[in-house]
C-alpha cells in the first residue's frame, strides 16, 4: 500500500504559509515605520496609484480564490470537469491580474517613476520610501502570484489526467492554500498602498 | 496513514463567502472616501482583518480542519500580532 500522510503535507504547507507571514510581515512593519516617519509624503505620493486598478484586482482575486475553493468541492464530489473549468476560471484571473499591473507599472515607469530612475533620486525622501515599497511589495506579492499560477497549471493538469481525485486531493488543497495566501497579503496590500490616502 | 472524515463545504457557501468579501471591499473602498482622519487607517485594517479571518475560517477550511491546525494558525498570528505591536510601540516611545 501507498504511504501517505495527508495530514502531515497539510502542515507542511501551513509551517510555510507562517514563513510567508513572517516575510511580508517584515514588510508591513517597515511600512508602518515608515509612514509614521513621513506621513505627508506617504500622504500624498499614495494619491498617485490608481485606485480603480487595486480594487479591480482585489475583486479579480477575490473570485480566484472562491473558484479554486469550489474545485476541491468539485474534485471531492467526483467533478472532474468542473473542477478543471474551475482551475481555468483561477488561472484566468490571474492572467487579468497580471495584465493590470502590467498597464498599472508600465505607466509609471513610462513617466520615469521606478527605482534607480533619475525622477525617482530627485524626490524627497518620503516620496522615495513609498515608491520603494510599493515596487517592491507589490512585485513580491506578484512573484507570488506567477508561482501561485504555475503551480495550478501542475494541478490542474493532474486532475484533468485523474491523479488528483476524489481519494486523493491534498495537492490540490495545499496549492489552494498558497493561493489564498496571495488573497490574504492583498487584502493587506490593497488598503495600505491604494486606499489610505 | 488513516484517512480523516472528509467534509465537502457546498459549492454555495463558497459563493456567499465570495459575497460577503465583495461587499467589504465595497465598504472599505466608499469608507475612505470619506475623511475620517486618524480613524481611515484603524477602519481600513480592521475590514482587512475581517476580510483576512473569513478567507482563513472558509477558503483555507481551518473551520473543518483539525484543533491542531486551528490552535496552530491561531497561536502563530497572536504571536505575529504581539511582536509587531512591541515593536511599534517601542519605535512610537523613543525620542
Amino acid at each position: 500500500m501507498e504511504h501517505r500522510d495527508d495530514v502531515g503535507a497539510k502542515l507542511g504547507m501551513w509551517i510555510f504559509i507562517f514563513t510567508e507571514i513572517l516575510l511580508f510581515g517584515g514588510l508591513f512593519l517597515v511600512y508602518a515605520i515608515m509612514r509614521n516617519h513621513y506621513p505627508t509624503a506617504f500622504h500624498q505620493a499614495a494619491h498617485h496609484l490608481n485606485a480603480f486598478i487595486g480594487t479591480l484586482n482585489t475583486v479579480v482575486l477575490l473570485i480566484s480564490s472562491a473558484t479554486v475553493a469550489m474545485s476541491v468541492t468539485a474534485v471531492q464530489k467526483g467533478d472532474r470537469k468542473l473542477a478543471v473549468i474551475l482551475l481555468f476560471i483561477t488561472l484566468l484571473c490571474a492572467g487579468v491580474f497580471l495584465i493590470n499591473k502590467y498597464f498599472e507599472w508600465g505607466h509609471k515607469i513610462h513617466i520615469g517613476l521606478y527605482p534607480g530612475s533619475d525622477l525617482m533620486i530627485s524626490l524627497d525622501r518620503g516620496w522615495v520610501m513609498f515608491f520603494s515599497l510599493y515596487y517592491f511589495m507589490t512585485g513580491l506579492h506578484m512573484l507570488h502570484l506567477v508561482i501561485g499560477g504555475i503551480i495550478l497549471t501542475v494541478i490542474l493538469f493532474k486532475v484533468r489526467s485523474g491523479s488528483i481525485n476524489a481519494g486523493k486531493f491534498v495537492l490540490l488543497e495545499n496549492g489552494g492554500l498558497y493561493w489564498h495566501l496571495v488573497d490574504l497579503i492583498w487584502i493587506f496590500l490593497f488598503p495600505l498602498l491604494y486606499l489610505i490616502t | 496513514m488513516h484517512h480523516e472524515s472528509q467534509h465537502i463545504t457546498p459549492y454555495t457557501t463558497h459563493i456567499w463567502v465570495l459575497i460577503t468579501l465583495l461587499a467589504l471591499t465595497f465598504v472599505t473602498v466608499t469608507v475612505t472616501w470619506i475623511d475620517l482622519s486618524a480613524l481611515t487607517v484603524a477602519i481600513a485594517l480592521l475590514i482587512a482583518s475581517t476580510k483576512a479571518v473569513i478567507v482563513l475560517t472558509y477558503f483555507m477550511h481551518l473551520k473543518f480542519e483539525s484543533v491542531l491546525f486551528r490552535v496552530l494558525v491561531f497561536m502563530v498570528l497572536l504571536i505575529y500580532t504581539l511582536v509587531i505591536l512591541f515593536i511599534l510601540s517601542d519605535y512610537l516611545m523613543r525620542e
